[in-house]
């Protein structure tokens, strides 16, 4: 075991992936530089050496700022033998990728009937809460959960960062992985040894017996910290981590409300058609008779991300809210109207 | 990055071929000038679903370009394109049977027309969407420089996709990387109506030299041969590592954009209709096999009733297969089937 953080995480698992197998190739702007520190063994270049060093020129590639190429070409090189990890930066860039990605790269299996393979991941972060402003601060997972054919990563802990990528490489299916960058800072104790968490498969956070708290990514924290406080006012809260949105491990959600008889969502993302409304639809269709409150969610407001401080961190899913909106769904009446 | 001297025109090369290469070359574009006038009858006839384009006038282009790859090279295609991967030698029965959606078509039924892919003849897939399989065969080049497998992969698409940015970004990447890939622009003059002159500004091929790469205009695309040498050329310059090259070929397509398409207005003069369908890349091929006595008379009129034959049996096949079961639909979007939770909603039964 060793303490690594969300970021250092992701850098062990792109390397253990880099040493498996040779099929395995990284590509994106500025990965030859680590300059996230993802693609070195140590955060610094400095540090024990970088991928470029250790892999070489034709395993690690800077592209140029062309994201439609970019996915495209990891796309096509995935159905011929590679296996590339596709480095896209930031989450707001993938809609320059578009039609690859929506046309090619979740379409190309199925519309061939099965002869293509496409085992490529593209990874990208979500630099909300960070003052980054409206072109850089989208939770963008819910639009590509609405595209069958990709598979979606949330990691919320190092720890399932790091074995939820060395799953997404081994798939033979296309992976986005959504990380988010309030989340980079955390540490942890993680297994130095490699270690594989399987897709479709939930963890529960926290156990209680109240209330279903189904939190998503940076929501995990704060659903967690909510549960902590709702804890003193004898309130038993149980925080659900779905880790992959797609799949999603919609049994383990279901068993929760069964026992508890009520849920909120924790979504970091936009409220219309976000994961929340996803999640809240399918426990109103299959688990109705277990409710006795409504759902609630605790979603982003549908407005665009300023870049003010005293603007932007309201937004987003915060224990405070959280913490409201599990007394709402336990019959109290509402003590602030927190966005819920 | 390798710098070409200059960009290139080639008009006719003279690299020799066997007849077994000549006649096959025939061959070929037979093969798609009668699976694609039978599917134009089908669609006619209703027994096509969907939406069909053929590529009856454009064989020499399909068929010079395909050839000059070897079997283990890629390629990608576009909405018109019945012709690839029969360019590229893929059996016509699965491909028929794909065009009437039954479940014995080269991808089950899954893809149609707009949809083939033939990943045992290197055809990694068309492309509806215009320009969008660009990247893809980029890739696939990608993987063989990385894996060092000595492969090379070709793009076509049409004079429309030559204004789409995705062919800038990978000209860019792949001359960057000298990516073994060809940029191979199909381009038969109109974008659907649109004449290609009236939205494409300067000359095609010569885009090339902005990036650095060899480009090539190819000024009779009904010559089979012309484009075989100018494809073969760029084939050989990937495979030394010399990285990619831009192919544009002049041609003409002679059906409508697509079959059972009626336009009120006629948006092709009359004369230039005329002076084309006189350029049957069939018929001049089958004319210079027979002035060089590569083959008689006798012997292409028997190779044409052959393919002929073959493609009577690509329809008797397709008649005598069954349409996939409804639960196929399900089947192929992940590599493990993926538990989808809308049966009972589907078939009415919440």
């Amino acid at each position: 075991m060793a303490v690594m953080s969300y970021l250092g995480a992701i850098g062990a698992a792109q390397r253990e992936a880099m040493e498996a197998d040779e099929r395995v190739v990284i590509i994106g702007e500025d990965v030859e530089a680590n300059v996230y520190g993802t693609t070195g063994a140590g955060k610094s270049r400095k540090d024990k050496g970088d991928f470029l060093e250790m892999f070489g020129s034709n395993r690690i590639r800077n592209t140029p700022i062309s994201e439609e190429v970019i996915v495209g070409a990891a796309a096509g090189a995935a159905m011929t033998g590679l296996r590339p990890i596709v480095d896209l930066s930031y989450s707001s860039f993938l809609y320059m990728a578009m039609d690859q990605f929506v046309n090619q790269v979740a379409k190309n299996r199925y519309m061939f009937g099965g002869q293509a393979s496409m085992p490529v991941v593209f990874r990208s972060a979500m630099f909300y809460g960070l003052n980054t402003g409206a072109h850089h601060s989208d939770r963008p997972y819910p639009m590509f959960m609405n595209v069958p054919g990709l598979k979606i990563m949330v990691p919320a802990s190092p720890s399932d960062a790091k074995g939820l990528l060395r799953t997404a490489v081994d798939l033979d299916d296309p992976v986005l992985t959504f990380e988010a960058c309030p989340l980079w800072g955390l540490k942890e104790e993680v297994s130095e040894e490699e270690y594989r968490i399987p897709f479709g498969v939930g963890r529960v956070a926290r156990e209680g017996s109240d209330v279903t708290i189904v939190a998503i990514s940076s929501a995990v924290p704060e659903s967690v910290a909510a549960a902590e406080a709702l804890q003193a006012e004898g309130i038993s809260a149980e925080v659900i981590d779905p880790r992959t949105l797609v799949p999603l491990d919609v049994d383990l959600i279901l068993g929760s409300v069964a026992r508890t008889g009520r849920l909120v969502v924790a979504d970091p993302a936009h409220r219309t058609c976000g994961a929340a409304a996803e999640i809240s639809a399918i426990v109103a269709e299959e688990a109705f008779d277990s409710l006795r409150a409504p759902i609630v969610r605790v979603a982003t407001p549908d407005t665009q991300i300023p870049f003010s401080p005293a603007l932007e961190k309201q937004l987003y899913p915060s224990r405070d809210g959280i913490a409201a909106a599990v007394r709402r769904v336990l019959g109290a009446r509402p003590l602030i109207d927190a966005g819920v | 990055m390798n710098m070409p001297d200059k960009n290139f025109y080639s008009n006719r090369g003279e690299m020799a071929l066997d007849r077994e290469t000549l006649l096959q070359m025939q061959r070929r574009m037979l093969r798609i000038r009668h699976f694609d006038e039978r599917a134009s009858k089908m669609v006619k006839r209703g027994q096509i679903p969907g939406t069909v384009h053929t590529s009856i006038g454009q064989e020499a282009q399909v068929v010079g370009a395909c050839m000059a790859l070897g079997d283990g090279d890629y390629m990608s295609g576009n909405h018109r394109s019945h012709g690839h991967p029969i360019g590229k030698g893929s059996p016509l029965g699965p491909l028929m049977a794909e065009l009437v959606g039954k479940g014995t078509g080269v991808c089950g039924g899954k893809g149609g027309s707009l949809h083939l892919a033939d990943f045992a003849v290197g055809s990694l897939g068309e492309s509806g969407i215009v320009g969008s399989s660009i990247p893809i065969a980029t890739g696939a080049a990608l993987s063989a420089k990385v894996l060092g497998n000595g492969r090379v992969s070709l793009a076509f698409f049409g004079d429309g996709a030559a204004n789409q940015g995705c062919l800038y970004e990978a000209m860019n990447l792949a001359g960057s990387w000298d990516l073994p890939v060809i940029f191979l622009c199909e381009n038969n003059q109109y974008a659907l109506s649109t004449p290609a002159h009236t939205v494409t500004s300067g000359v095609i091929a010569e885009r090339a030299a902005g990036f650095g790469i060899a480009g090539v205009r190819v000024e009779d695309g009904q010559d089979v041969l012309a484009v075989y040498d100018a494809t073969r050329t760029a084939v050989e310059r990937a495979r030394r590592g010399e990285g990619p090259t831009l192919i544009e070929v002049v041609t003409y397509r002679f059906h409508e954009h697509s079959e059972g398409l009626r336009l009120g207005t006629d948006y092709r003069d009359a004369a230039e209709k005329e002076a084309w369908l006189e350029r049957d890349p069939i018929v001049l091929f089958r004319q210079h096999l027979v002035a060089d006595g590569v083959a008689t008379d006798a012997e292409l009129d028997a190779l044409e009733a052959e393919v002929i034959a073959e493609v009577d049996e690509a329809v008797a096949f397709t008649d005598a297969s069954p349409f996939p079961d409804p639960s196929v639909a399900f089947a192929d979007l992940y590599t493990e089937p993926t538990p989808l939770r809308v049966a009972a909603t589907l078939r009415g039964a919440s």
